[in-house]
């Protein structure tokens, strides 16, 4: 298992690579920065003030040497290079934000599991009852509606409800409370509270997907041979769920939470976005608007990166959950 | 018992002779594939509403919208509560808002038929001939799906549309052309097993080249499969779209989509909560008929799929 860690881990290098350039292709053709932000300023700005400003992002290069350079710097000293903004350096930026962001897609990919698990599973057992077509009827409507949508109505119910109430039940605004430092217990119930409303957003977008695939290949199990032998040899229906048919219906579940990493990180932008969070939403937002392009290879590059991470962690549970599978 | 439809078998053909018609008590008739489909189809009630539905909302938005008030021009002193001659309010600066929003549907669509279009053009022959072909040409058409797939589309998209001070079209464009990998993986997958099967064999005997099996064996025994993944797909973009026009990365001012319509509803959600519930409901309004309409199709299309009674 631990030769094959890492023999994963090795050939995702070269599609990190690959990657790598593809997206440094795309952005490099997308626009160019130095002419975005002194282009259209009136009075022109001084041919000289371009040439510094070519050179020290060293967009004077040809495209082969600025992406060799790029990525020397990027595995050499592990540096995203300079940003298009003087007072920015985008490695600090990064580092600053990447744990908010990592700790709301989280946790709230965890919250999402437990739902599509438990609504998947129940739905599966009471098939074609009133309470699955409900469900079933719920995950349409979650499946169906857009990140921002559902943020902005929890917020505002949010809202609505903390000023009825007189009190801060929910905080809608930022990961944490400003100016305050806080420490210990109080420093984790006060990021809980923020993180309470964008995780339900996330995880509700989320789960509605990944139900209908866990109803779905709990079906399966239920209606497999196995498990009728076991009510036949009998042991009680619920020792039959639980140990039986839950366990390999998990399975699929692996493979299909690790494929929607992509489409989370996506998500967790948007609801950043909507709360008001400092974190690589904002960053990335921040950093399209002002076309600062090695900020948002940054950005790419981290969210292969953790993309490719899931894939692998989703692998190597499917052997712990599937014992037919080992990783020689 | 299984929903399964057999098909019977056809009758011996007898040629009725010259003025004379065959009355039987009992005829059996053939029925074709495509009627089995739409029999099929017509059974899932809810996915036939909601046909109705996304055809309704398509000819308002195209057609109803020209009997419809300016979505650009301002027809109202101001902002104004929903009424009868503007049955959805007027934006903040008098702008009738049913033709707003009806012209965000219309954008809306448009994205989605684009994207599907791509995305299935080129997905499903990429990833025909990658599971056809098999081996070396298959693993290296592979990787560079796995290479796609790394990268989240919506931020891609985003960063690429943002720079391009987006119209409709090139969001589209965008959209389409990062987003084909899963179809090509879908339809690989299905090839996987079609290829093994007697009539590829033939054709091959036959002297059929790949291109010839591709298109004119493989894709069309893979046409459900293919279809469901188009309407998935389009739901998909729609999404997609309200999203980067909500982050400002899409559709831009004075033009408009449904996504931003909600961004610029959003510091008014509490005072005038027409403006951001109408586009909002109407982005869903479209996305779950799509989805019934998808997951109608999978029953009808797929029979494997079908639900089966115990």
């Amino acid at each position: 298992m631990f030769a094959y860690t890492i023999r994963r881990l090795l050939t995702s290098i070269p599609i990190l690579a690959v990657a790598s350039f593809i997206v440094f292709w795309l952005v490099s053709i997308s626009a160019d920065p130095v002419q975005e932000k002194y282009g259209a300023r009136n009075p022109p700005v001084p041919k000289a003030v371009f040439d510094t400003e070519y050179r020290r992002l060293g967009l004077k290069d040809g495209f082969f040497e600025q992406y060799w350079n790029w990525l020397k710097g990027l595995v050499v000293h592990g540096d995203f290079g300079p940003s298009i903004n003087q007072t920015t350096h985008i490695n600090a930026e990064i580092s600053g934000r990447l744990g908010t962001t990592l700790r709301l897609i989280f946790i709230a990919m965890l919250v999402a599991l437990i739902l599509a698990v438990a609504t998947g599973v129940f739905s599966a057992i009471r098939q074609y009852s009133k309470m699955d077509y409900t469900l079933t009827f719920v995950g349409f409507l979650f499946l169906s509606m857009p990140t921002f949508w559902i943020a902005v109505l929890l917020k505002d119910a949010a809202v609505r409800y903390n000023e009825a109430t007189g009190t801060t039940t929910f905080f809608t605004l930022g990961e944490k409370t400003p100016g305050v430092e806080l420490h210990g217990w109080a420093l984790v119930t006060d990021i809980a509270g923020h993180m309470a409303l964008p995780t339900a957003s996330l995880a509700l977008i989320t789960y509605a997907a990944w139900s209908r695939f866990q109803r779905a290949s709990m079906l399966e199990v239920l209606n497999s041979d196995y498990i009728r032998l076991a009510r036949a040899k009998g042991l009680p229906w619920r020792k039959v769920l639980v140990k039986h048919a839950l366990r390999t219906a998990l399975i699929p579940m692996v493979t299909v939470s690790a494929l929607t990493i992509a489409a989370l990180i996506g998500g967790a932008v948007i609801t950043e976005t909507v709360y008001q969070w400092n974190g690589m939403g904002k960053f990335l937002i921040n950093s399209i608007v002002i076309r600062d392009r090695n900020a948002i290879l940054a950005w790419l590059m981290l969210a292969g990166f953790f993309v490719v991470v899931g894939n692998l962690v989703a692998d190597l549970l499917y052997a712990v959950l599937d014992p037919r599978i080992r990783y020689e | 018992m299984s929903e399964r439809t057999v098909t019977p078998p056809a009758p011996p053909p007898r040629p009725p002779g010259p003025g004379q018609r065959v009355e039987r008590e009992f005829t059996i008739k053939e029925r074709s594939q495509a009627r089995l489909v739409v029999t099929r189809f017509l059974r899932h009630r809810l996915a036939v509403a909601s046909l109705l539905g996304l055809i309704l909302i398509a000819l308002t938005s195209f057609v109803g919208i020209r009997f419809a008030h300016s979505y650009l021009l301002t027809d109202q002193p101001g902002s104004i509560k929903p009424r009868l001659s503007n049955p959805f309010g007027t934006d903040d600066i008098g702008r009738d808002y049913f033709a707003r929003v009806l012209r965000g549907a219309q954008q809306s669509i448009k994205v989605a038929l684009i994207v599907a279009l791509l995305a299935t053009g080129i997905g499903a022959p990429y990833g025909a001939i990658s599971g056809f072909l098999g081996g070396r040409v298959d693993a290296i058409m592979m990787r560079i799906c796995d290479v796609l797939l790394t990268l989240p589309l919506l931020v891609v998209a985003g960063a690429l549309a943002g720079g391009s001070r987006g119209t409709i079209l090139t969001v589209a464009l965008i959209l389409g052309l990062l987003g084909w990998v899963v179809n090509a993986r879908l339809v690989r997958g299905v090839v996987l097993s079609l290829r093994e099967q007697e009539f590829i064999e033939a054709a091959r005997a036959l002297g059929g080249g790949t291109l010839r099996i591709v298109f004119r064996h493989l894709l069309p025994n893979a046409a459900g499969a293919i279809i469901v993944q188009a309407t998935l797909d389009i739901a998909t973009a729609i999404l997609a779209e309200a999203a980067l026009s909500f982050l400002g990365l899409g559709v831009q001012s004075p033009d408009t989509s449904l996504g931003l319509l909600v961004n610029e509803a959003r510091p008014a959600v509490e005072t005038r909560p027409w403006l951001f519930y109408f586009p909002g409901l109407m982005i869903i309004a479209i996305a779950l008929c799509v989805n019934f309409v998808g997951d109608g199709l999978r029953d009808a299309l797929d029979p494997r799929q079908t639900r089966q009674r115990q």
